[in-house]
């Protein structure tokens, strides 16, 4: 790190002293007690609840909304280094010296992804009204959707790690509930096993890092865990900085643990909207960005959180450009921002702000891409094939400019969403300097490329080109409790990046707490222009191989990378040699060792026992004379042997 | 005189003769007899050094081992008059149900 980076990094969030929530803020409790009221109504509410179950599911993040509305309105009264605000709910654990409160801290930072959170959730609950309306088990559906709000509001909202962890379990196990959720499909119970697992690698790294902060700070709260990691050892900070990223890239599937995020489509469409590429999986760079103060002491675990990033968004990207399930491309793109997040978070104070602008823009666009496929796929039979799409732009009209909307803002075409909070990344990473901002910036530039032609070729295929549909399939534009949540993320793709980064509102509103950039380089920077003019040439590339041309209905054989990509880089394969056999080989190795190691000398023991008291049982003749002898020979002995002691 | 040591002696022979009698014989009446004539045996002796030492301690446990003699003669008999009815033979070799 050069020097005057390092003076940047003095963390501020450390100096402001806690102040207790008032007024509305006061209860803050209420953004959980809503969904959280509603998941137990629903899920205990049996089949009574059936035909006004999916009224209270979309009422609940609504309310906690409007809350979250409110609880904002008040923060922006408050000068900006009060703006953070605490509120103990309940004394949770109470051991010892182990205190650990239930507390809810409302700041800048928890106030973004409160209002991302329950307002995209709403909009998506809104769509699954209509989405989910032919389920027989909507109800369940809408209670595992409002106990996953509960489950994030908790993990952005408390003001520890422990109960972070507790929200951060919460959301695994809904999403694991809600790819599930067509559990009679067997492709879905694996997917939601695999991204249980993978997610419980990730959760791993994060309880050690809770465990090595209460070794070491004797806390796990934020303000005990940043007041004291200052004057912990290098090699600890380093440590905490990679079990905490760890853990990031269990639940924002990053490389390696990216793989169960591709199978994880199989859930409804707006679970893959909220959890899967609008919330959830952002919960790593929250994760990330709200252990800043850690970070920043740690040049090397935000090197490998800017690793991690970079080499993500390419995985991410590449895989995109290959597959042709309109929602794997959209997973695989997913992957790939998140990447530029997890980039940008990497970066330090300078990266901390466009990685939050970037989520909060990407909730909005992403969200608005998903809700477009799932109306799609709605339409279609639930076929989810792009080479069974084409020419839909005239029958969904109002789907093609809002899903045309979210993909501009994606590529980052100015001045959608996008180009104003990914160009800021690429500039940032270049801005660290070194070989490796360099290379970081370089990747970030080529994945805008990518981004590029992978979304031309989602649009195209799907919107463009003539009618590949099956027999039998007669698409309409889908009603209008679905198309107005659309048209409103449609809105907010276009608008957010410019409102957030414009007049460096979010900036300016998150420096207290993240810290903020050293140096500022306006709109227009030579990295941003670089990959508008690399945003334009992927785009032709994919209107001259999809636009211009008929698409085959199946997929030609493709080149080696084609292939590759096709398997999602063969990232199963990797799992699959890399752990999966060698831990088959060691339980067969343990099992083996058990049988013929521990069972054997046991046995053994049994039966040298066995054995011995078999010959020796043969004494026992039943004859009584015999049993006399014997009495007699051992009284003859003992005589014997007294004599020969007294002698 | 007839010294202490005689009387030893005679306890030792008759011992010899009740456990020879005990190993060999089938009969189990005459092995009870054997017991009986050890057990006698070590009264003797018991009484003969209660004599050399001048205590009673000896002679009050010849008086016990008399009452156990004559309870086990007791439980003994019924034993064996019931393993003679079942099986018309007072050998103690045929009683040897009770085995490995």
């Amino acid at each position: 790190m050069s020097g005057s980076a390092q003076g940047a990094l003095a963390h501020p969030a450390v100096a402001i002293a806690s102040l207790h929530a008032t007024g509305i803020q006061d209860a803050a409790w209420l953004l959980l007690a809503f969904p959280l009221l509603g998941a137990v109504v629903l899920l205990l509410g049996g089949k009574r609840a059936n035909s006004w179950g999916h009224l209270v599911g979309v009422a609940m993040p609504v309310l906690a909304f409007a809350y979250g509305v409110a609880a904002y309105v008040q923060m922006l009264s408050y000068p900006a280094a009060q703006r953070s605000r605490d509120l103990v709910i309940f004394q949770w654990i109470n051991v010892g010296r182990f205190h650990v409160p239930l507390g809810l801290q409302l700041d800048q930072l928890s106030i973004c992804f409160v209002l991302l959170i329950t307002g995209v959730g709403s909009l998506i609950h809104i769509f699954a009204v209509g989405y989910m309306s032919h389920d027989p088990e909507r109800r369940r559906f809408f209670g595992y959707m409002n106990l996953f709000v509960a489950s994030m509001l908790l993990l952005v909202l408390a003001d520890n790690y422990l109960a972070l962890y507790a929200g951060w379990e919460g959301v695994g196990l809904a999403s694991y509930l809600l790819i599930g959720f067509w559990q009679f499909k067997p492709a879905a119970a694996t997917a939601a096993k695999k991204a249980f697992i993978a997610n419980r690698v990730g959760d791993a790294g994060l309880s050690l890092a809770i465990m090595l902060m209460f070794f070491q700070f004797g806390s796990v709260s934020f303000s005990g865990v940043f007041g004291a990691v200052g004057s912990a050892s290098h090699g600890v900070v380093t440590a905490l900085g990679l079990l905490l990223l760890l853990g990031a890239c269990g639940k924002s599937a990053q490389v390696p643990l990216q793989s169960w995020l591709l199978d994880a489509m199989e859930g409804p469409t707006p679970v893959s909207a909220l959890i899967h590429a609008a919330t959830m999986v952002t919960a790593g760079v929250y994760l990330i960005v709200r252990s800043a103060p850690i970070f920043n002491l740690t040049a090397d675990a935000r090197l490998a959180v800017a690793i991690v990033g970079a080499v993500t968004l390419l995985f991410g990207a590449i895989i995109g450009c290959a597959k042709d399930d309109i929602k794997k491309a959209l997973a695989g793109s997913t992957m790939s921002q998140i990447g530029y997040m997890m980039l940008a978070a990497g970066l330090g104070p300078a990266g901390y702000v466009f990685a939050i602008a970037h989520l909060l823009a990407h909730g909005f666009f992403k969200a608005g891409l998903f809700l477009g496929a799932g109306s799609v796929k709605h339409e279609m039979s639930d076929e989810v094939d792009m080479r069974r799409f084409g020419g839909l732009a005239r029958v969904m009209p109002i789907t093609w400019v809002t899903f045309g909307l979210g993909y501009l803002a994606i590529i980052g075409v100015p001045p959608l969403s996008g180009f104003f909070t990914k160009d800021p990344i690429i500039d940032a990473a270049f801005s660290k300097g070194g070989t490796s901002g360099a290379l970081l910036g370089t990747a970030a530039l080529l994945g805008a490329g990518i981004t590029a032609f992978y979304m031309t070729r989602v649009m195209l295929m799907t919107f463009s080109g003539g009618r590949r549909w099956e027999d039998g399939v007669h698409p309409h534009e889908v009603p209008a409790v679905m198309t107005s949540p659309m048209i409103v993320l449609a809105v907010g793709s276009v608008a957010a990046g410019g409102f957030l980064i414009l007049g460096n509102r979010l900036l300016n509103f998150l420096g207290p707490v993240t810290g903020v950039p050293p140096t500022s380089h306006g709109i227009w920077t030579s990295a941003g222009i670089a990959a508008l003019a690399l945003v334009v040439v992927g785009a032709a590339i994919a209107y001259a191989l999809y636009g211009r041309r008929e698409v085959p209905v199946t997929a030609p054989a493709g080149s080696p990378v084609t292939v590759a990509a096709r398997k999602d880089l063969y990232g199963d394969a990797v799992n699959e040699s890399l752990l999966m056999r060698p831990g088959q080989w060691l339980t067969r190795l343990s099992v083996y060792f058990d049988n013929r190691g521990v069972d054997g000398l046991v046995n053994t023991v049994a039966a040298t026992f066995g054995g011995s008291s078999g010959r020796l049982r043969r004494v026992q003749t039943g004859f009584v004379r015999s049993y006399a002898l014997s009495m007699f020979l051992g009284a003859v002995l003992l005589v014997g042997a007294l004599l020969l002691v007294r002698l | 005189m007839v010294s202490p040591a005689h009387f030893i002696a005679l306890s030792v022979i008759l011992f010899v003769i009740g456990a020879v009698g005990v190993l060999v014989r089938r009969n189990a009446i005459v092995v009870f007899m054997c017991v009986e004539l050890m057990l006698n045996a070590a009264n003797l002796a018991f009484v003969t050094f209660a004599r050399m030492h001048g205590g009673l301690d000896g002679q009050v446990i010849a008086f016990f081992v008399m009452v156990v003699a004559a309870a086990e003669v007791v439980v003994g008999l019924a034993i064996l008059t019931s393993i003679f009815r079942a099986r018309r033979s007072a050998s103690v070799d045929d009683a040897n149900l009770m085995k490995y």
